[in-house]
């Protein structure tokens, strides 16, 4: 066993793990945070992006020992208390998610997107950033949309990454 | 329009908890001094197995329980069951083989469940598994369908050509007539290729077991946890129904996959009582591969005939439908009834006749898959009419034109009543949308650039519903296909809906709601709707075959007609004024001709104050409950146009424009149902372009991850043009017809007959991928030189 402490939406966490636990095993079993899901075993569905210093990071690709010391946000620390992340918001306004799977990875993968890329995003642009994500219900376009107006809406709020 | 009333885009209500990672699925969910499941496969296609040896995993140091088919037998589990009866040509039986949940001295396919391994921890449970060994006699694999009705190689005892059923419908001689006087005939041979639906959920159980009560709780990725809880009784043997909970929380997507009853869920839950302890199994990725039903597999020939000016006389089809190695729940219904009804497609046929052969091979079971038996009958039909119309030089609109349905309701010769519809507008309005007209120039400016540009076209036609119940109990279904609802109105005014059907992403808390909240006229956020939880509603088939709308909320609306009517009554003793004078509108309830008025909320709290009336005048409360059974199948159709462009150096095919009119009847919420057709057309898309299962010659499923079965990506696919026409669907109360599949039925024949129409040739089967279209590209090319 090994031990690993890191900062979980701004909590301080420590656990006693199995050196081979990953990253999205920690989360939801050691800390129940079930928000992050895990779609495939071949790191390219997307369902389990988490940031960890402010990166998007495939979470079922990490082992939680080697997140000793950083600091995560998975989409349960997105929010600011009931007031939702632009994104967020606007994955709802424009119906871009249907079961709802796919898409806490999908909005952490859109927020960093934005980060890296900034808030004019085009189509193709958010089309090929969303390359690693998979969305089996939406056929994307609602997704591509909700990406860019939530692009838009980070800008205007002035927002980066929500509790890093 | 206010914002919440029917017809409005109204926001999702669930979409909040999904947006904060607060969603319940399956894998969510964790009992206390919950175990681990992780089964042991079979590495093999099909062998048999001589023994079983779980001593060193017994051992292991955290694991509970080593479980096989023997131990099911012991128990007397029953095994799985197929649940619609197809009978051959001559009247006899279909031939099922045995389904046990852990196989029972034989393998069948890759995958196929031979022990399950429960443990304290998921790791040690799957580190275990690799220490039961398994002696297995390896047999002869059998993939390929024409080699499986040989009979060389035994799948089933009962079925020794390894063919499930011989079964056709229509009138053989009368088609024969009208080929044997057609003008002209096109012929065509397809593949529809196999698919893995993929759910980005991967299948889940927990069984849990309280010995204090003798109560089973399962919970379950499930479109339609009454009927597992039915087939888990009735027929597995589990437990009987009131000591069986089946619980299917929130579900990440199911298109089809998620209707089954499935082996790991009976195991979990019957092994929950023998370790004593709750038993959790999660599907990873390739075990969803290996193990969820596949979906379509057919090979089809077809013939159409026609008259000298392209009239339609009749369709021939011979299709053979590869079904897996064991009967999956509704499997043999997917290529018989929910198929060869629908190869009338939008036209006026006279004649019909298809045969088909179900058949055994050692691979996973094949069930309904998003569309199930509508998409490969819209494949044949699209197909089939594209070429006809190119053969005989007519523009492909005006052939589809010439032939269409124009008179309702129409009788087809394959069973199917069309009871509303306006074919013709919906391909007006999408040929507008896609501009048409130019097409031929945007063409010219592909071909200056050295691109192929085609345009296909996909006038689909879909039976959602799949009830009333005595008719498809007349045609072998198992189950009656009906829905139920309850409407507990709280004194408060508040009401909560309880609906037999699922969701798995389709938005019915907000639908559902919207509809009850327009009827009632309560806000739309006091309004919830309750689901999937067999001991809160009692009783529903669920959600699959775009059936909830149609039935699901007819189904409420009934219900809501009884608690209009149950109101009106306590209003009636209340304003003291006859039942028959309250009228009930915009929320009210008024003594009519009078301004004397309670609104709902005072009149669902006199229904329980009770106050007004005696116990023996009118019973007090206020809750109604309703089962709705249609009166036809319903029949939503439409038009997909595909516009795409191929780069011939690359084999890359880009699709330019995606128009899609769709006559869905009356929607309730456009904003969800244009979702349902975007979802549709890019799996439809997946179908055409990227996807396809493939199993090798010893029956080793060869794409069996993300790395090898290729999904459709966002940057795989455009934005999409959507429109609607109405014709409102006569056969139920709220004129609905279904959206869920249209998009993956329609799709597929849009995009091949794009491809085939850019290449100038038809020789490209599905999926068209790069490579294929590089070499159809080549085959045109050489095609052009000798002309
Ligand atoms: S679960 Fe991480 S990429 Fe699929
Ligand atoms: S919303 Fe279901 S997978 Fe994306």
């Amino acid at each position: 066993m090994a031990s690993v402490s890191m900062t979980v939406n701004g909590k301080s966490v420590t656990g006693n793990v199995d050196p081979r636990t990953l990253l999205v095993q920690f989360l939801r079993e050691n800390l129940r945070l079930t928000g992050t899901h895990v779609g495939c075993d071949t790191s390219q569905c997307g369902a389990c992006v988490v940031h960890v210093d402010g990166r998007a990071v495939k979470s079922c690709t990490t082992l939680a020992v080697s997140c000793d010391g950083a600091h995560v946000t998975t989409i349960e620390g997105l929010a600011n208390g009931t007031e939702l992340h632009p994104m967020q918001a606007a994955f709802r306004e424009h119906h871009g998610l249907q079961c709802g799977f796919c898409t806490p990875g999908m909005i952490m993968t859109a927020v960093d997107m934005v980060n890296r890329k900034g808030s004019n995003l085009d189509e193709h642009t958010i089309r090929e950033e969303l390359e690693g994500n998979i969305c089996r219900c939406t056929g994307y376009h609602n997704i591509v949309k909700a990406v860019a107006a939530g692009a838009q809406a980070m800008a205007s709020t002035g927002q980066k990454v929500a509790a890093e | 329009m206010t914002a919440t009333e029917i017809g409005a885009p109204v926001r999702r209500k669930e979409d909040f908890r999904f947006i904060t990672g607060k969603g319940q699925y399956t894998d969510d969910i964790n009992r206390p001094g919950q175990s681990y499941a992780y089964f042991v496969r079979s590495p093999h296609a099909h062998a048999t197995i001589k023994s079983i040896d779980a001593t060193a995993a017994r051992a292991v140091p955290g694991v509970l329980a080593v479980l096989t088919g023997d131990d099911l037998a012991a128990d007397k589990v029953g095994g799985l069951i197929c649940g619609w009866m197809i009978h051959n040509k001559d009247g006899s039986p279909m031939k099922a083989g045995a389904h046990p949940a852990l196989a029972q001295g034989k393998v069948r396919y890759v995958g196929d469940h031979v022990a399950v391994v429960v443990a304290e921890d998921y790791a040690t449970a799957r580190d275990a598994a690799e220490k039961v060994v398994v002696d297995y006699g390896v047999l002869p694999a059998v993939v390929d369908m024409n080699e499986a009705v040989t009979g060389k190689t035994v799948i089933h005892d009962v079925a020794p050509d390894n063919r499930v059923y011989d079964w056709s419908l229509g009138d053989k001689a009368a088609t024969d007539a009208a080929f044997a006087k057609a003008k002209h005939v096109t012929k065509l041979h397809i593949v529809n290729n196999r698919l893995v639906p993929n759910a980005m959920e991967p299948r889940a159980a927990v069984g849990d077991y309280d010995s204090g009560t003798e109560q089973f709780t399962l919970y379950t990725t499930s479109q339609n946890p009454h009927v597992a809880r039915l087939v888990l009784s009735a027929f597995i043997g589990i437990a009987p129904e009131h000591k069986l909970r089946v619980i299917a929380p929130d579900v990440g997507g199911g298109f089809g996959s998620k209707i089954f009853i499935y082996a790991e869920e009976t195991v979990c839950v019957w092994a929950a009582k023998k370790v004593g302890r709750p038993v959790k199994w999660t599907a990873d990725r390739t075990e969803a591969f290996l193990s969820d039903a596949h979906g379509r597999d057919h090979v089809t020939d077809a013939e159409l005939a026609m008259d000298e000016k392209g009239r339609i006389l009749a369709l021939r089809v011979k299709t053979k439908a590869n079904l897996g190695a064991y009967l999956s729940t509704f499997s043999s219904s997917v290529p018989t009834y929910l198929y060869a009804p629908l190869l009338s497609g939008q036209y006026d046929i006279p004649a019909i006749y298809c045969e088909v052969d179900g058949i055994y091979t050692t691979t996973a079971p094949v069930d309904a898959y998003r569309g199930a038996g509508r998409p490969e009958a819209t494949f044949v039909v699209e197909r089939i009419v594209e070429v006809a119309a190119r053969e005989l030089g007519q523009d492909p609109t005006a052939f589809r034109r010439r032939n269409f349905v124009r008179k309702f309701p129409h009788q087809t010769p394959v069973i199917m009543m069309y009871d509303a519809g306006d074919y013709s507008a919906s391909l007006d309005k999408a040929l507008e949308m896609a501009d048409y007209r130019n097409f031929g120039k945007r063409k010219r400016e592909s071909a200056r650039k050295g691109k192929l540009r085609g345009i296909g076209f996909s006038a689909y036609i879909e039976a959602c519903g799949i009830a009333p119940s005595a008719a498809v109990g007349s045609l072998g279904a198992g189950v009656g296909l009906w829905e139920s609802a309850e409407i507990r109105v709280n004194p408060v005014g508040t009401v909560e809906v309880l609906t037999g059907s699922h969701s798995h992403g389709q938005g019915h808390e907000t639908t559902f709601a919207q509809l009850v909240s327009a009827r009632l006229g309560v806000p739309i956020d006091q309004v919830s709707v309750v689901h999937g939880d067999t001991d809160k509603v009692q009783f529903g088939m669920g959600t699959y075959g775009s059936r909830s709308g149609a039935v699901g909320m007819s189904a409420i609306s009934k219900a809501l007609d009884k608690v209009v009517a149950k109101g009106k009554k306590v209003a009636a003793y209340v304003l003291e004024a006859s039942a028959d004078d309250i009228e009930f509108k915009d929320g009210r309830f008024q003594v009519a001709g009078t301004d004397k008025s309670l609104a709902f909320g005072e009149v669902a709290l006199q229904a329980y104050i009770a106050h007004k009336f005696s116990g023996q005048e009118l019973e007090p409360g206020l809750k109604e409950g309703a089962f709705y059974d249609p009166t036809n199948f319903t029949f939503p159709a439409g038009v997909h146009i595909c516009e795409l462009e191929i780069d011939p150096e690359t084999g890359v095919t880009t699709i330019e424009r995606w128009t899609a009119v769709d006559d869905f009847g009356h929607v309730i919420n456009p904003m969800i149902v244009e979702g349902q057709v975007h979802g549709g057309i890019a799996q439809g898309v997946g179908q055409a372009l990227l996807e396809g299962a493939r199993y090798d010659a010893n029956g080793q499923l060869v794409t069996a991850s993300y790395m090898d079965y290729a999904m459709p990506r966002a940057d795989d696919l455009p934005s999409f043009q959507v429109g609607t026409t109405v014709t409102p669907c006569p056969s139920n109360p709220l004129g609905i017809k279904g959206c869920g599949e249209a998009g993956a039925i329609a799709a597929p024949p849009a995009v091949i007959n794009a491809i085939t129409d850019a290449l100038g040739h038809e020789d490209i089967a599905m999926p068209a991928t790069p490579q294929a279209v590089w070499k159809a590209c080549q085959k045109a090319a050489r095609k052009m030189a000798a002309e």
